[in-house]
């Protein structure tokens, strides 16, 4: 909880998800997720700490952790 | 083009306040109904601009892209880009943008430009961006973006004036719809756009904070993994308790009203069949299904503040992991809940689950959760049948058969869901659970009641048409033939219900059923509690006061045990409600689901009720 970092890349065939790689890639850019944005991890569910709730530039977006999978994030300081 | 009336669409994303911008802009004259073949909601206004002119507005479902994935964003999708024909073809788009919330709203505007259509754009809430430090320069952003940028306040007198005045503009200058260049953007096309709108956010606007401070605060507790689920729960207690509660008064007085008109035509002049088809079918048929309004006006209330707060998301995201064990989204969690009540609004408040299939899900399990109309039935056998005294030492025994019951619905429905995406839907897929955490916002008076007004409009609609006319077939079925002359048993004995009664006693024996019942249930496919009033009819038992006791003590005297608990389980799951199965083919556009659900809950009721008498018949209780 409370990590930041800013997206390094999407990596789609890391996520365990049903959707077809390139489907879930664009989803996840539609919802803002791009390389340089900065992300931070607000909340997790209670159970197995999923689904998530990401701050990703100024909104914040719900997700399970299988998704989140595909975003790689380098944990440096925010500018 | 149509010179007459120009057409304006408003798209925007999820949350953005395009819909209390809508409400706004066209006030009372506006209308809902639903895109021919689907059962999305197609919102259209009028309205009249400074300059005179009339126009119409449409409101399209919120999206994050013309690439479509609901079909709510299938229609925004051929809406916009002139496929739907008819009156909802735009003449301008107008991208609705929450200002505190630029980002993703302007890689929208940026693929809305492609359409070939004049597009404008409006930053809504402005007076929330300006409260929270956030400066947005809006003739920068018009100038990089080309396309005119206007504000708006859509809860404010006045705050939608300079987008009328620029509407107006644009309406005097309106060009040919040019040619549309857009098509799927793929992965690179979107990153482009979304680096294209960062850029022109860090040109034209300057943040204040970070966080809006209310949300955030108000997150800390209300997503907490414990308080969350613990405030959840005490959400949803307060409101059961005012959908039993408040609603009381309200039903008692509709009740006593169509009673009070039944008794009117029964003293009429009239012929006593004409008589009977207006008292027993008519009036108590529309009026056991309207004596639900209050109930669902309540539920709706909940519903629509709970949504406009921004707080569904939440649950949905609270309930995700609960409800994904069993094969359901998390945002099926309020229109099962809602089932508790009545399966009618449940069925009908499906509409927030985007995916088609996991609203299909939902649509079909949510006859399984207890109605409020079994209640009727079950406090009826129960109370005949269940002895009054507690178990270990504490706990009531009817209660607890209550309890069961409830029970045995809840893990009907999660086995079902789970039946269906396991096996039938397996090859599919899975539907990933992604969705915006809206700031909170407080619910608009104004929208509010507009939109109880629209549910319960939808609702009073369908008593009036569909459900009325299930009524009327199942009083022909319980009044016709008539009984003979000197006949000595009630009337229904000789009605086609009788006949249908004794016919499937050959395939109702095993369950325990004798015919009597076989026949009350007929009449309780109007809606289950009718069940009550026809096995007194059967009986031969005077209504008024005192006469569910006495039916009680009838059935007690002339059913085994066995019986009365096969019929408990034959309630828990039968598709024993016209209302609902005319609601589900509504809401699914197809006489498929209907069948779906009416021969798979049949199925479930049969085999529930054979396993529960066989059982009793071998522990001697037969």
């Amino acid at each position: 909880m409370g990590f930041r970092g800013r997206i390094r890349a999407l990596a789609v065939e890391r996520a365990g998800t049903g959707l077809p790689g390139p489907e879930l890639e664009r989803r996840l850019i539609e919802l803002g997720f791009v390389e340089g944005a900065e992300v931070e991890l607000l909340h997790q569910g209670l159970f197995g700490g999923d689904p998530i709730a990401v701050r990703v530039a100024h909104a914040t977006i719900a997700l399970r952790r299988r998704e989140a999978m595909a975003i790689l994030v380098s944990d440096e300081a925010p500018v | 083009m149509s010179a007459a009336a120009p057409t304006i669409a408003l798209v925007g994303n999820p949350n953005c306040g395009k819909t209390a911008l809508f409400n706004a802009l066209t006030g009372s004259r506006q209308k809902v109904a639903n895109y021919p073949g689907v059962t999305v909601e197609k919102k259209v206004g009028h309205l009249m601009t400074p300059a005179g002119r009339s126009l119409q507005i449409v409101d399209l479902p919120g999206t994050y892209s013309l690439r479509a994935r609901s079909p709510d964003e299938e229609i925004t999708r051929d809406a916009v880009l002139g496929r739907l024909g008819g009156d909802v073809t735009p003449d301008l788009i107008v991208c609705v943008a929450d200002a505190s919330n630029l980002r993703l709203a302007l890689r929208l505007a940026l693929e809305l430009k492609r359409v070939g259509r004049p597009v404008m754009l409006s930053l809504n809430m402005m007076d929330i961006a300006r409260k929270r430090g956030i400066e947005i320069d809006a003739a920068r952003l018009a100038r990089e973006l080309g396309v005119p940028v206007v504000s708006s306040v859509a809860v404010r007198r006045g705050g939608t004036d300079e987008l009328l005045r620029e509407i107006d503009n644009a309406v005097a200058s309106l060009a040919a719809a040019g040619v549309s260049s857009w098509k799927a953007p793929d992965a690179g096309e979107l990153r482009g756009g979304q680096r294209e709108a960062d850029r022109l956010l860090d040109a034209a606007v300057r943040r204040g904070g970070e966080r809006d401070v209310t949300t955030a605060r108000a997150d800390a507790v209300l997503l907490h993994p414990v308080a969350g689920i613990v405030i959840l729960l005490a959400i949803l207690f307060v409101m059961f308790q005012a959908v039993f509660a408040w609603a009381r008064p309200a039903m008692d007085a509709i009740a006593a009203g169509f009673t009070w008109l039944g008794a009117l035509v029964g003293s009429a002049p009239l012929p006593d069949l004409l008589k009977s088809f207006l008292k027993d079918g008519l009036i108590a048929g529309v009026g056991s299904v309207i004596v639900f309004l209050p109930q669902i006006v309540i539920l709706f209330f909940f519903i629509l503040v709970l949504e406009d707060l921004g707080y569904m998301a939440r649950a949905a995201f609270l309930m995700d992991r609960i409800m994904g064990g069993a094969g359901l989204h998390g945002r099926a969690f309020i229109p099962l809940l809602s089932s508790f009540a009545c399966a009618i609004p449940g069925i009908m408040s499906t509409r927030v689950i985007d995916d088609r299939r996991d609203r299909l899900t939902t649509i079909l399990v949510a006859p399984l959760m207890t109605c409020s109309a079994r209640i009727p039935v079950y406090t009826l056998i129960i109370g005949a049948f269940i002895p009054d005294r507690d178990v270990w030492g504490f706990v009531g025994l009817q209660g607890l058969v209550m309890f069961g019951l409830y029970a045995a619905g809840i893990a009907g429905a999660l086995g079902v869901s789970f039946v269906l995406k396991r096996l039938i839907w397996r090859h599919s897929v899975g539907e990933p659970f992604m969705l915006e955490l809206p700031d909170y916002k407080i619910p608009q008076a104004k929208s509010l009641a507009i939109g109880l007004w629209t549910r319960a409009t939808i609702f009073l609609k369908r008593a009036g048409t569909t459900i009325l006319s299930m009524m009327v077939l199942i009083w022909v079925l319980a009044s016709f033939p008539q009984p003979p002359e000197g006949a000595t048993e009630p009337a229904i004995s000789y009605s086609l219900a009788a006949m249908i009664g004794s016919a499937i006693q050959p395939i109702t024996e095993p369950l325990g059923f004798n015919w009597q019942i076989n026949v009350a249930l007929i009449p309780g496919m109007a809606a289950r509690e009718v069940a009550v009033g026809a096995l007194g009819t059967i009986y031969a038992i005077d209504g008024g006061e005192g006469a569910a006791e006495k039916i009680g003590q009838i059935v007690a005297g002339q059913w085994s045990l066995g019986t009365a608990l096969a019929l408990l389980a034959w309630y828990v799951f039968a598709p024993q409600c016209a209302s609902t199965l005319a609601v589900i083919r509504r809401e699914t556009g197809s006489w498929k689901w209907m069948w779906v659900t009416f021969f798979y809950m049949l199925a479930l009721a049969y085999v529930a009720a054979l396993a529960t008498y066989q059982i009793a018949r071998a522990l001697g209780a037969g």
